[in-house]
């Protein structure tokens, strides 16, 4: 089992080598058509009778220069500064200066597009010298007819994902690039575009994180990614071993209404969320349902602050939590369950063993063998909940020690939001941000290290 | 001897099932008071010369009253336009979204080309990212087509859509279960790759299609963050989740408590009802999805 060492360094050098060199014999070899090419896109295909692949060259390239002409050159010029004319005021008339948001936006895009006209120029080259190629030898180019209709065949990838890759483009991947800029800018509340005018400052909001003095962010943020961790380690596990305690209650031999019980637990997960966490929040209230009920009956005398106390309102939220994690882990353990052949449980009956370990040294163990990835899925995505959080108690309670309006329960994820939405203050949104994926990252990757299933694939026999 | 064994293990077994059907009970009640409570408090009315429509201490109104229910249909709120809104976005995001997923899958599961595996990756590193991150770069792009305030609703189907083709995991996971033997027998009699997934393909999957779209289907009914940033201030373009928070957070005395439950329940039941017909596929999902992670 010992794995070649690859060096991706080197790799990537060694085939970044021979690129260039392949580029070389393309321009040593080539007839006029082809060298031409590398100024005029597409114009080889074009004189070779491949008009479609050679029009979609070519219109790339008048594509990009139109862009750079109308719009992208003024904004990456300015990329440097992220503008320097202000807005100003002059008799009531509002004269715009720059507008730093745009600046940042689209300069990014355009170093993007320039990147990618490269790789266009280097397809372009690449398939100049393959019809060379295949001309030199005496074969045939293929027809047009059979180029478009290979998109719907050996190229169907192309297609398929054409449309799902540009969209995640420009929805996730520009807008993530673009928030991680801005964590390296002042753009907060009295720095909003296009009035104001947002720079670069380097690494002074990581600073900013990292300073437990008075003013700083750096006691509220330990204090928030504890509590983040806590809850994910709470939310995951807890939910994980009770839901697959009711599934093996539920499998039971000698129960009857399996699934009505099923039924009756899925129903958190077939209710909107909003409702019926927002009406559990509502039953826990100070003067709500569940105070109501224990002050008329005497149990208590005064009502407990379920969402009011720090402490109390962390326990609420992971036990509500439970109320609706477990039937989801029901129905994943229901399924594995299944899969464990009786056979083992039979011998190990034979043995004398109880129930207790019959769990411990059959169930257990397969159980984390099957699901240890989807555990550390659901471990992140706890790091991430938002809606659980929320809408129970919206971070509250508020706190005086904790800065940047960060409440007691907040998560990363929820502070974030509450910066980006209540205080503008999105620079220290952006830096949160950026700090949740250096977690999950972190975590992800240790985890996935750790993972028998990955570690010794088919090791459970 | 052996008998005796057998009976003292019967008996064990008969108290065990007790414990068991009494922890089920007690959970059952515990997984439906909520419910419960909230049809109940549905029912109870907001007029102050009949009942008090905030927070009180007994769950069964002392007047049973449709005023809750008569509010929503009245005119005087934009319930029927919010939850129009809610059904066009919950469609639309449900069908678009399981075509973009449908298709990444099979490209992903089916074909090899150059930089599958680099995508993938990617994929996975974009998706650490936290989704808010990005909210007032999306808002600020949607504002430059018009799809923020008035036109929150198409605003909110793109930006659900755009991205969707990330979350491919589980479809592709059901497509590689899918033999490949049977692709290649179809390209040995001359089908097409687009002919093989259209064929082929899309109808062997249809568990994991309903799963899909119903998933899909659920999530904008619950889609606070976005759905409140896009549509902000602008009551029209509002779903139920955004206008509804609303209610619960106005002060007990004016009384939305009630309205809240009843609309919550005009919300839930048809939810709820589509979900527990097409349970069958959701779990078959969400199992493969577990397994292979």
């Amino acid at each position: 089992m010992e794995k070649k060492k690859i060096n991706p360094v080197a790799t990537a050098f060694g085939a970044l080598g021979r690129d260039l060199k392949e580029l070389g014999l393309t321009f040593a070899e080539g007839d006029w058509k082809t060298r031409l090419s590398a100024v005029i896109f597409g114009f080889g295909p074009l004189m070779r009778g491949q008009i479609a692949k050679g029009l979609a060259f070519l219109s790339c390239e008048i594509g990009f220069i139109l862009y750079m002409v109308f719009v992208g050159w003024k904004y990456l010029s300015k990329f440097g500064t992220l503008g320097t004319v202000e807005t100003t005021k002059s008799r009531r008339v509002t004269v715009y200066g720059d507008n730093s948001f745009l600046i940042l936006l689209f300069g990014l895009l355009t170093i993007i597009l320039i990147v990618f006209l490269i790789l266009v120029w280097r397809m372009n080259m690449r398939e100049n010298r393959d019809e060379e190629l295949i001309l030199r030898k005496g074969g045939h180019l293929p027809s047009n007819r059979k180029v478009l209709g290979s998109l719907l065949d050996s190229n169907f990838d192309k297609t398929l994902l054409a449309l799902p890759v540009t969209g995640i483009f420009v929805f996730t991947v520009l807008p993530i690039l673009f928030m991680i800029c801005v964590a390296f800018t002042n753009y907060d509340k009295t720095h909003q575009a296009p009035t104001n005018l947002f720079t670069w400052v380097g690494l002074a909001n990581f600073r900013e994180l990292f300073s437990f003095g008075s003013t700083g962010f750096g006691k509220t943020f330990m204090a928030v990614l504890l509590w983040t961790l806590v809850w994910a380690f709470f939310a995951t596990f807890l939910d994980y071993f009770l839901g697959m305690a009711v599934a093996i209650l539920i499998n039971r031999k000698g129960i009857k209404f399996k699934k009505l019980w099923r039924t009756i637990l899925v129903i958190t997960i077939a209710v909107p969320q909003f409702v019926s966490l927002l009406y559990v929040y509502k039953m826990f209230a100070n003067d709500g349902l569940v105070n109501g009920y224990l002050l008329k009956w005497g149990l208590i005398k005064s009502a407990i602050p379920f969402w009011t106390d720090p402490m109390l309102a962390r326990i609420t939220i992971i036990v509500v939590n439970i109320w609706i994690g477990i039937p989801y882990m029901m129905l994943i353990a229901t399924g594995l369950l299944m899969n464990i052949p009786e056979e083992l449980y039979e011998s190990a009956r034979i043995d004398g063993a109880t129930p207790l370990q019959m769990f411990r040294s059959i169930t257990l163990p397969y159980m984390l063998f099957v699901t240890g990835p989807f555990l550390l899925t659901q471990f992140t995505g706890n790091l991430n909940n938002f809606n659980v959080i929320y809408l129970l108690t919206k971070g509250q309670p508020q706190s005086m020690k904790l800065a940047g309006n960060a409440g007691q329960t907040d998560l990363l994820v929820t502070w974030l939001y509450k910066m980006t939405v209540n205080d503008t203050n999105y620079k220290m949104a952006a830096v949160i941000g950026i700090m949740v994926f250096v977690v999950t990252a972190v975590i992800s990757l240790i985890v996935y290290n750790m993972l028998p299933s990955v570690r010794d694939e088919g090791g459970f026999q | 001897m052996v008998e005796k064994k057998t009976a003292s293990m019967k008996r064990k077994r008969a108290i065990g099932n007790a414990v068991t059907y009494l922890v089920l009970i007690l959970m059952s009640v515990i997984w439906l008071f909520p419910f419960f409570g909230l049809i109940m408090q549905s029912f109870r009315s907001y007029d102050k010369a009949v009942e008090y429509g905030g927070m009180v201490d007994y769950i069964i109104p002392k007047h049973f009253s449709l005023d809750n229910y008569k509010f929503l249909f009245s005119g005087e709120t934009n319930f029927l336009l919010w939850y129009r809104n809610t059904l066009i976005i919950a469609v639309c995001v449900a069908i678009l979204q399981t075509i973009v997923i449908l298709c990444v899958s099979y490209a992903l599961s089916r074909m090899r080309f150059k930089g599958r595996t680099f995508l993938m990756r990617f994929w996975l590193v974009l998706g650490m990212f936290p989704g808010f991150l990005t909210m007032i770069c999306l808002y600020f792009l949607l504002k430059q087509f018009g799809l923020t305030q008035a036109g929150a609703v198409p605003g909110l189907i793109l930006i659900s859509v755009a991205s969707s083709g990330m979350g491919y995991y589980v479809c592709k996971g059901y497509f590689d279960t899918i033999p490949a033997s049977l692709d290649e027998a179809a390209r040995i009699d001359g089908a097409s790759r687009a002919r093989i997934f259209f064929v082929m393909t899309i109808p062997l999957s249809k568990p994991i299609v309903i799963y899909t779209a119903l998933v899909a289907f659920m999530a904008p009914w619950c889609d606070y963050v976005f759905a409140s940033y896009v549509a902000f201030g602008y009551d029209k373009s509002y779903n139920v989740a955004v206008a509804l928070q609303r209610w619960i957070w106005t002060n007990d005395y004016q009384g939305y408590f009630t309205r809240f439950c009843a609309g919550g329940i005009l919300i839930a039941i048809p939810v709820t009802i589509l979900f527990m017909f097409l349970q069958k596929y959701y779990v078959e999902g969400v199992t493969g999805g577990a397994v292979k992670g």
